[in-house]
């Protein structure tokens, strides 16, 4: 048996296990990269540029724990940071709670609505799931359409009150509100990293792999998938909630189907399945939209260009290239 | 039922549409012995297999493992009652490593592992139980590198080491030496036979000299019906088992 193996990968145990070790520090020193590039950026750039890119790059990267390591794709996942983005506008405006609460009531109604919408989509694989999510996030959609007495329907809800965060402390300030952003954007971030790193993140790996394989070693597949969708739902309601309290606005464009569109384009382009990805493509297709608003709805014409570039030329998008290229995974 | 038969088997029968694939097969599996599940192509053997591993449901008929009518159970329960199968196409996880394959079948034994705010860390016990098996089926060199950079025999030695993780009651093979060179088969035959110790082996195989020199019992499907069963002599002398074989054209019966 030994003489097979010594053959042709002389020591190769020992020089993997060490780059191993070395891939973990690596993504030690990049989140402490970002959360200083963090502290650096609203002295840098506009604050409210980099609370909506943390909104979104928080949205992105929970739809990469669902598609990139659950192997799940969903194509409804604006359900989820839409409704959480108009609870927490009601909550803080009409309930007049204070902003951590709105958050958490909207991110607990995404938690719920992943929960049921998860249930049903699981049964299903492949296209079949995505496009049960899709009409399930249709449904969302309409449901916000008709009731106006709750979404404010077309105009949305306006002049969301930002509160004081624990009932104590003034974030109505840009600069204020900035630190909770980029708090719960780490929370996020260093919560998702831990999930992919649990025991729950190598079975749901496994079973992204070889889900008859993995039922064959006695995992009901399904319940982990479901678990897995509703934290993905969950950390995409927290980002809708954020952005709710942040743009102090929750509209019809945030549960509207093309935000899913949207979500799934910055993965993308930052790179699916790898770590850092959607935090990169989230940066790029927010920056596009700023600095391109000036050709208003040609934008989408411009997304739509790199969307297609990127789907042709290098599909594993910007941290899946330079990840390639290190050989390291990011 | 004899009391010291692990799997019994009654009128198994498997229809897709108006095609009879497996038609009223009777199978009694002893426990600890090897046994063979044999037969031309088309005969029906993976389908059986199938049905005895609940990846489809029969059609009529009943399956009795250990006393216990799993006929309806899902295929993830049946695997948690100790009756666990290989496939026919290599089966590992191809993005993580090898030992991170066998390590997700011991981390049955901790339950669901639905603790998504626990590091892996919890898991390096397993580590040491992964590289043992792992160094049983010969893989040490590799244990630290992807599975899908693995050759095709390492791939199903891999799986083997996975499958005994869980240390199965019952296992159940799915052509264990399909696409493999004669010095892989003879290190997958060795393994079988000592992994055997206390266990019971259903297997599919076509190597019929693996299956002479492993079975304890052999059971020759031919159009989805029992067509013999014994010892390797005795069906190998049946007349009906050489027509079988040398009828449907197929030269592997040697």
């Amino acid at each position: 048996m030994a003489d097979i193996a010594s053959t042709d990968a002389p020591a190769a145990g020992l020089s993997v296990r060490e780059i191993d070790d070395g891939t973990e520090r690596l993504h030690r020193i990049l989140m402490i990269g970002i959360a200083v590039a963090l502290v650096i950026a609203p002295f840098v750039t506009y604050p409210v540029f980099v609370m909506k890119v943390m909104c979104f790059a928080l949205f992105a990267l929970a739809f990469n724990l669902l598609l990139g390591f659950g192997g799940l794709l969903s194509f409804g996942q604006a359900a989820y940071f839409g409704m959480a983005s108009y609870v927490c506008a009601y909550a803080a405006k009409f309930w007049g709670l204070s902003p951590e609460l709105a958050i958490l009531s909207g991110t607990a109604v995404a938690t719920l609505i992943g929960l049921v919408f998860g249930a049903l989509a699981i049964r299903r694989q492949g296209i079949y799931f995505a496009m049960i999510t899709l009409a399930l996030a249709q449904m969302a959609f309409f449901f916000s359409l008709q009731t106006p007495g709750f979404t404010g329907g077309e105009d949305g809800i306006q002049a969301v009150p930002r509160g004081r965060l624990f009932g104590l402390i003034d974030i109505a300030d840009d600069r204020a509100l900035y630190w909770l952003v980029a708090a719960i954007f780490m929370g996020g971030l260093l919560l998702i990293y831990r999930i992919i790193h649990s025991p729950f993140g190598q079975v749901c790996t496994a079973i992204r792999d070889n889900e008859p394989r993995a039922i064959s070693l006695g995992y009901r597949t399904n319940r982990y998938k479901l678990v897995v969708f509703v934290l993905s739902a969950a950390l995409a309601g927290l980002a809708g909630a954020t952005k709710a309290i942040v743009f102090q606005l929750a509209s019809l464009t945030d549960v509207h189907w093309s935000m899913s569109g949207e979500v799934v384009l910055m993965t993308l382009v930052g790179g699916l399945g790898t770590i850092f990805g959607p935090i990169a493509g989230a940066l790029v297709i927010v920056s596009m939209q700023n600095f391109l608003a000036s050709l208003g709805s040609w934008v989408l014409v411009v997304q739509g260009v790199i969307f297609v570039v990127c789907v042709l030329t290098f599909r594993e998008g910007i941290v899946g290239i330079i990840a390639k290229w290190s050989k390291r995974p990011l | 039922m004899e009391a010291d038969t692990v799997l019994a088997v009654t009128g198994l029968t498997k229809a897709f549409g108006g095609f009879t694939a497996v038609n009223g097969v009777d199978l009694a599996v002893r426990r600890g012995s090897i046994h063979a599940l044999i037969g031309p192509n088309g005969a029906g053997k993976t389908t059986c297999f199938n049905l005895l591993t609940k990846f489809l449901t029969p059609t009529k008929g009943s399956i009795v493992y250990n006393g216990r009518d799993i006929t309806r159970d899902r295929p993830a329960e049946i695997a948690r009652q100790g009756l666990v199968r290989s496939f026919q196409i290599s089966a590992v996880f191809p993005q993580l490593s090898v030992k991170t394959n066998v390590r997700i079948a011991l981390q049955r034994k901790r339950g669901d592992s639905f603790d998504f705010w626990r590091s892996e860390d919890v898991l390096k016990p397993l580590d040491e139980e992964a590289l043992r098996l792992v160094e049983a089926v010969g893989l040490s060199a590799f244990a630290e590198l992807p599975a899908a950079e693995l050759s095709y025999g390492r791939k199903r030695a891999l799986e083997i080491a996975t499958t005994l993780a869980l240390d199965p009651e019952m296992l159940l093979l799915d052509e264990p030496m399909a696409g493999m060179g004669r010095e892989d088969v003879e290190r997958i035959e060795a393994l079988i036979r000592k992994v055997s110790h206390n266990r019971t082996i259903l297997m599919v195989e076509h190597n019929l000299s693996v299956v002479a020199s492993l079975s304890d019992r052999i059971t020759v499907l031919a159009r989805g019906q029992v067509l013999a069963e014994g010892d390797y002599a005795t069906v190998s002398k049946d007349p009906r088992v050489i027509e079988a074989y040398i009828g449907s054209g197929v030269g592997h019966a040697h």
